[in-house]
């Protein structure tokens, strides 16, 4: 699906034929993201719910006041990272499913960092906790990465293994060697302390992970887009063998691009814990690296694009609870959207190049 | 539209005008009436915990110049933090019931003294006075039930095996597994329960395949503590063997097999709350009780329940109404042969100790690491 776009990137040669197949890019999504509204207006619809009235309501959950703004920036925060851990590894045709466990990871590592140091200097701890998961979360995934490349094992399926393994390590320590032993009832590590809390971004009220997700997508689209080795991982992931017979390091782009994805998905872990949960347990595996993969793919697997698409589902989020306490809808009605939406986004593939207005003169 | 002839600019300009205007605040709208908000951690109709406070909240539902607003499937994560703010700020909810154990520390904890006005009404936490004023945390001794589930199950057995399907050996569930060990032994003393703990609270698959492994090897009765005991009761109902359920009334589900349940009293505590919370009246910061205080309550026993057994248990339940029984007699032995509690009057009820359980006792079979 990338290179769909890159292609196109490429071979816009005048200032005026880029606009147009940017625009192309940016505009089929949003209509396929508009006729899935509609198409989810009529099954409401169904249900004796008037769909203006819902997109109101949504609206006003998500972007209609700036508490609303808030609550949607705050779940879009780990989605930004988490999505990352998808779209990178993409670039070189991997599809790399394993947010979830890399960011658990990530979390556990960075708590372990962080108890470690306690007493240390905030800047210190909070420094070691981010280095910890990022590390943990990077090679989690590149270790998926070097199994693909040296045995040849599916990495799709890899790293959905190991997103259990790793749900599975975190609940075998917080409820033993890692347990706070006053932590009764919901059995958790020890608090990592208030003064090591990285807290909330001033005026904004949303932490800092937001900021985090928008710098760490504005660095990958640049590696990916305006470097030799984002080239080269576009080559790599076009035609393998093409890659390697023209020498390009195979081996190396696929355990950077992995370890990068990882380290992304690492830090949203010790964001959960450094601005939201204080300590590690159980609410760790949340589903963000779930989420976040469906937030790669309606990206199209570009990493700036992560941004506003994890905005919207944050918005969807925030809003999915008004849906539910205003129109009587069952939480699942927020997920039929999200499937509606993401089958519209990946249906629309098949659009590209069929616009006239959208296409180079200079052919 | 001519794609063609748009300039950047122009597109640029009209993203920035579509972002102002979202961002502008819009008109909170607030009913005259008093809300109170409702939050849970899975499905409302879950046969199970949720269900319980979602009966809760039914039963407020139905009080004058009350609105109710509810939502479900709020995990334990800072999208619990934005659903209370949520509530308060677009619903004007004035007291909230965010009802999971998880949703207590730390986000009632850090939501809470942003809005000293609100007040929120927390299942299971113990507030401890260095807390907000404005948080309250109530919960029921439900072990009570759980008790008196043990004397129908003891007297209903008749391979003497039980079973209990478990998700956590946390304090709260430990508690139940062995106040309703203890309470069947008391009527039956070669009784043993067998013991699987499936390790979280919502797993369907492995409370099913525990159902049928504590089946296979004996147990007619069986009964449990996860959040959603519906797949449980199924099971056993399936299997022909005798339920107790836990939670709500489960009896629907398996109406041949389903002695009688522990049950929680929300649709008595939450409009006495709202009640209080209206009149301006406080609300206790730290709220317990079982059958005394009407936290607790049993399911009505099942067709299948005979007379005397129905007696003995409306005795166990009496003694606890009156107020002076105790479940953890001293000289209590764990399964492995040590005095948990030394020997003299035992632990009462309102004892903090009984919150910190770590052993399983004498005739649990399983352990809990």
């Amino acid at each position: 699906m990338t290179f769909a776009v890159t292609s196109k990137a490429i071979g816009g040669r005048l200032i005026g034929d880029r606009f147009a197949s940017t625009a192309e890019v940016v505009v089929i999504p949003v209509i396929a993201v508009i006729a899935a509204l509609i198409a989810f207006g009529g099954f409401v619809g169904l249900f004796g719910v008037n769909p203006v009235e819902l997109y109101t309501d949504m609206y006003m959950g998500a972007f209609g006041t700036f508490f609303s703004w808030q609550n949607t920036l705050t779940r879009a925060a780990p989605l930004i990272l988490t999505a990352l851990c998808t779209a990178l590894p993409a670039q070189l045709g991997m599809v790399v499913i394993g947010g979830e466990g890399a960011l658990v990871m990530g979390g556990l590592c960075a708590t372990a960092a962080g108890l470690a140091l306690l007493g240390a200097p905030p800047v210190v701890v909070q420094l070691a906790m981010a280095v910890a998961g990022m590390a943990a979360g990077g090679f989690w995934i590149a270790f998926a990465g070097a199994l693909r490349h040296y045995r040849g094992v599916n990495e799709t399926i890899s790293t959905l293994l190991l997103n259990y393994i790793a749900i599975a390590i975190l609940n075998h320590l917080v409820e033993g060697a890692m347990r706070d032993p006053a932590s009764l009832n919901k059995p958790s590590t020890h608090s990592i302390g208030d003064q090591n809390m990285i807290g909330l971004i001033p005026g904004l009220g949303v932490h800092w992970g937001i900021l985090f997700g928008v710098v760490a997508a504005l660095i990958a689209y640049i590696l990916v887009f305006h470097t030799v080795f984002g080239f080269s991982a576009r080559i790599a992931g076009g035609n393998l063998r093409a890659a390697r017979v023209v020498g390009l390091p195979v081996g190396k782009l696929i355990l950077t691009m992995c370890f990068l994805g990882g380290c992304s998905a690492g830090l949203a872990g010790m964001v959960e814990i450094a601005a939201v949960q204080e300590r590690a347990n159980a609410n760790l595996a949340a589903g963000y690296g779930y989420t976040g993969i469906l937030v790669a793919f309606l990206a199209r697997q570009n990493p700036l694009a992560c941004i506003p698409v994890a905005i919207l589902l944050g918005g969807i989020g925030a809003s999915g609870g008004l849906l539910q306490r205003r129109l009587d809808l069952p939480d699942a009605s927020v997920l039929v959207l999200q499937g509606i939406i993401f089958i519209a986004v990946l249906a629309s593939d098949t659009l590209y190049g069929r616009f006239k207005i959208f296409q180079s003169k200079a052919v | 539209m001519n794609f063609d002839k748009l300039s950047r600019r122009q597109v640029l300009g009209g993203t920035a005008a579509i972002a102002l205007a979202g961002a502008l605040p819009a008109k909170r709208a607030f009913a005259a009436d008093y809300t109170v908000g409702f939050i849970y951690v899975g499905s409302r109709d879950d046969y199970g915990y949720n269900q319980a406070h979602a009966q809760g909240a039914a039963a407020v539902k139905k009080m004058s110049g009350v609105k109710v607003t509810e939502e479900e499937n709020v995990p334990e994560t800072d999208a619990v933090e934005k659903t209370m703010e949520s509530m308060i700020n677009l619903d004007g909810a004035s007291l909230l019931f965010p009802t999971s154990f998880g949703y207590f520390d730390p986000h009632i904890l850090r939501v809470a003294p942003k809005y000293p006005d609100i007040r929120f009404e927390h299942a299971a936490g113990l507030w401890v006075p260095s807390m907000p004023k404005n948080i309250g945390s109530y919960f029921g001794y439900i072990d009570e039930a759980q008790y008196v589930n043990g004397i129908v199950a003891g007297r209903m057995t008749k391979t003497n095996k039980l079973g209990f399907v478990a998700a956590k050996p946390i304090p709260q569930v430990l508690r139940n597994i062995n106040a309703f060990t203890l309470a069947a032994i008391s009527v039956n003393p070669k009784v043993t329960t067998q013991v699987i703990f499936t390790g979280d609270w919502s797993m369907p698959v492995k409370e099913a395949e525990a159902t049928q492994s504590i089946v296979n090897a004996g147990a007619d009765v069986v009964t449990m503590h996860v959040d959603g005991p519906k797949t449980v009761v199924e099971t056993a109902s399936r299997r022909g063997v005798y339920v107790c359920g836990y939670h709500c009334n489960q009896a629907a589900l398996a109406p041949n097999f389903y002695l009688t349940g522990a049950e929680w009293d929300w649709e008595d505590l939450y409009p006495k709350f709202v009640t209080m919370a209206m009149k301006g009246e406080k609300i206790p910061n730290f709220y317990r009780g079982g059958y005394k205080e009407g936290l607790v309550k049993s399911s009505p026993y099942g067709a299948m329940v005979p007379d005397a057994v129905r007696q003995q248990a409306d005795a166990a339940k009496a003694a606890f109404l009156s107020g002076n029984f105790v479940i953890y007699k001293g000289g209590l032995k764990d399964n492995k042969g040590n005095v948990v509690i030394p020997a003299g009057p035992g632990l009462v009820q309102t004892d903090i100790k009984l919150e910190s359980m770590s052993y399983l006792v004498d005739g649990v079979i399983g352990s809990t690491s």
